[in-house]
């Protein structure tokens, strides 16, 4: 189907970004190809070490799942933060991903766990890994006669801990900033490893290595992880908020995902 | 999950129009649309039922919400040719058959959850989705439910009043359904919860 309509078909999945383009007249595509009768899509399953979502599960129905959220917490964490309920029963989270909108809560957490998303066409099957999925804002590495039919995520380890924060205007906007945070302890409490990943502050979703600002031990430096995120963001302008605000608010909400996701971890090895 | 969309039988009868069938209130429709008719627009200009209010276009403001198969959607998102085979329900059929207002919709009324009414219908739809899920809501629970909702007019508190005053009838009239029934089947009722 996508290969007979050529480059201006596009598939349509929840339509709570694709509809909005439409109605403002963004986006004028030829052929919109709907996928919503392909219901064997819509699952969510945990096996072999990966939460697999299918191309059909809408936001709703992953958040809802108690396997997903006990196999991957941060995968919740992240959804929660997904726009409104009435929203979150249409929209699908392998559309917001393929969607590739910096402001993407699923973007950064694709990004943060190293998944994958499968492609299949005519021509047969391909998987992207995530640092390669992300073309730039609102471009992913999907052609035009691909459909993405599953996103792979890891579950979280057994010393692991994660947590997401961010600020946006009102409950349920898009983010000014975001942050998901995980956190791998060593045998003694201190950090053996902590990485970030930020929304809103640049075209794809960016990953930073903050192990070593933590520090070695158990008294971590959450404040110079921060300072460092600072350092590392270069955010843009826009009416929401002016760039020195985004930079201020990586630190923080760096510092505050941090804290969460170490206490997550802490709580998950003792219990 | 299974849903009555499965029944839907859409055909194409010229190019560019789709024959589609709801169940929209209970009543069976059948329309023929554009591809690219809006289910929101499907229900105020096909069908004519105009209760439905469309503000921003874009599903930012809510007020276009509709259940579809008893979930709530922004019918202004939505291609009506999608929801063929679907069970819609808009403001119009909240209230009962003998037109007494449904518990949400009283609620507002006892609790002045409205002005303008321009958001009401997007208001009544999604608390009515909300407390079928979640039928004791919190204060702070009722304020997620309506939170992807806007209303220029009555600052929302009177309508978060008006989420748990819905909640507080909805089990009034549970708890008389079941006295009513449990007489009926000639059982004593056994104490309250
Ligand atoms: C008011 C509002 C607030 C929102 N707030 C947020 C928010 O805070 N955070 C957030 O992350 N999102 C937010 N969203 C967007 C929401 O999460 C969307 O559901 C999501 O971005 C897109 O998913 P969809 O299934 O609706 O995709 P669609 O709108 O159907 O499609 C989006 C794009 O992806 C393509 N596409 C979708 N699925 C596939 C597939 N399987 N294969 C190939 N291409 C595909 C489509 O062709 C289209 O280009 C918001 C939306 C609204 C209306
Ligand atoms: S008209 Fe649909 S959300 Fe505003
Ligand atoms: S009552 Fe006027 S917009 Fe809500």
């Amino acid at each position: 189907m996508l290969a007979s309509t050529g480059p201006d078909g596009k598939v349509l999945a929840g339509g709570q970004s694709l509809v909005p383009l439409l109605n403002m007249r963004l986006a004028t595509p030829e052929h919109i190809v709907d996928i919503n009768r392909l219901t064997e899509l819509a699952y969510v399953s945990v096996a072999d070490g990966q939460v697999m979502i299918g191309a059909l599960a809408r936001h709703a129905q992953v958040l809802a799942d108690p396997v997903v959220a006990a196999a991957q917490p941060l995968i919740a964490q992240a959804l929660r933060l997904v726009a409104h309920p009435v929203i979150r029963n249409r929209g699908t989270t392998v559309g917001s991903i393929v969607h590739a909108d910096p402001s993407g809560e699923m973007t950064a957490v694709l990004a943060l766990l190293g998944g994958t998303v499968l492609l299949a066409s005519t021509g047969g099957e391909r998987s992207v890994s995530a640092e390669d999925f992300f073309l730039g804002p609102l471009e992913s590495d999907v052609r035009p006669d691909e459909l993405a039919t599953q996103v792979s995520l890891p579950v979280l380890g057994a010393r692991a801990g994660c947590a997401f924060a961010e600020v946006s205007r009102r409950n349920g906007d898009y983010a000014v900033c975001g942050v998901a945070a995980m956190v791998e302890l060593d045998g003694g409490g201190g950090i053996s490893r902590a990485r970030a990943a930020y929304l809103s502050v640049a075209g794809t979703p960016l990953i930073a290595d903050l192990t070593e600002a933590c520090g070695a031990g158990a008294g971590a430096d959450l404040a110079a992880a921060g300072r460092l995120a600072m350092a590392r963001v270069s955010p843009g302008s826009d009416i929401h908020a002016t760039a020195a605000y985004r930079r201020h608010l990586a630190g923080v909400l760096t510092e505050r995902a941090l804290a969460g996701a170490l206490a997550h971890a802490k709580g998950r090895s003792d219990g | 999950m299974a849903s009555a969309s499965e029944q839907g039988g859409i055909t194409q009868s010229s190019p560019g129009l789709f024959d589609i069938s709801l169940i929209v209130n209970g009543a069976p429709q059948a329309v023929r649309v554009p591809a690219r008719r809006l289910l929101s627009d499907c229900l105020r200009h096909d069908l004519r039922l105009t209760g439905t209010h469309v503000g921003c276009e874009h599903g930012v403001c809510g007020a276009c919400t509709v259940l579809v198969d008893g979930v709530s959607v922004r019918s202004c998102l939505m291609l009506a040719v999608t929801a063929d085979g679907a069970r819609i329900t808009t403001v119009e059929g909240l209230t009962e058959p003998d037109g007494t207002l449904s518990a949400v919709q009283q609620a507002f009324a006892d609790c002045h959850g409205l002005q303008c009414g321009f958001c009401t219908p997007g208001f009544l739809t999604t608390i009515t989705a909300g407390l079928a899920e979640n039928p004791d809501p919190s204060p702070d629970q009722a304020r997620e439910i309506i939170g992807g909702n806007l209303c220029r007019c009555t600052g929302y508190q009177n309508i978060v009043q008006a989420v748990l005053r819905a909640a507080e009838l909805r089990r009034e009239a549970g708890l008389k359904r079941e006295a009513g029934l449990t007489r009926e089947a000639g059982l004593t009722p056994e104490a309250g919860p």
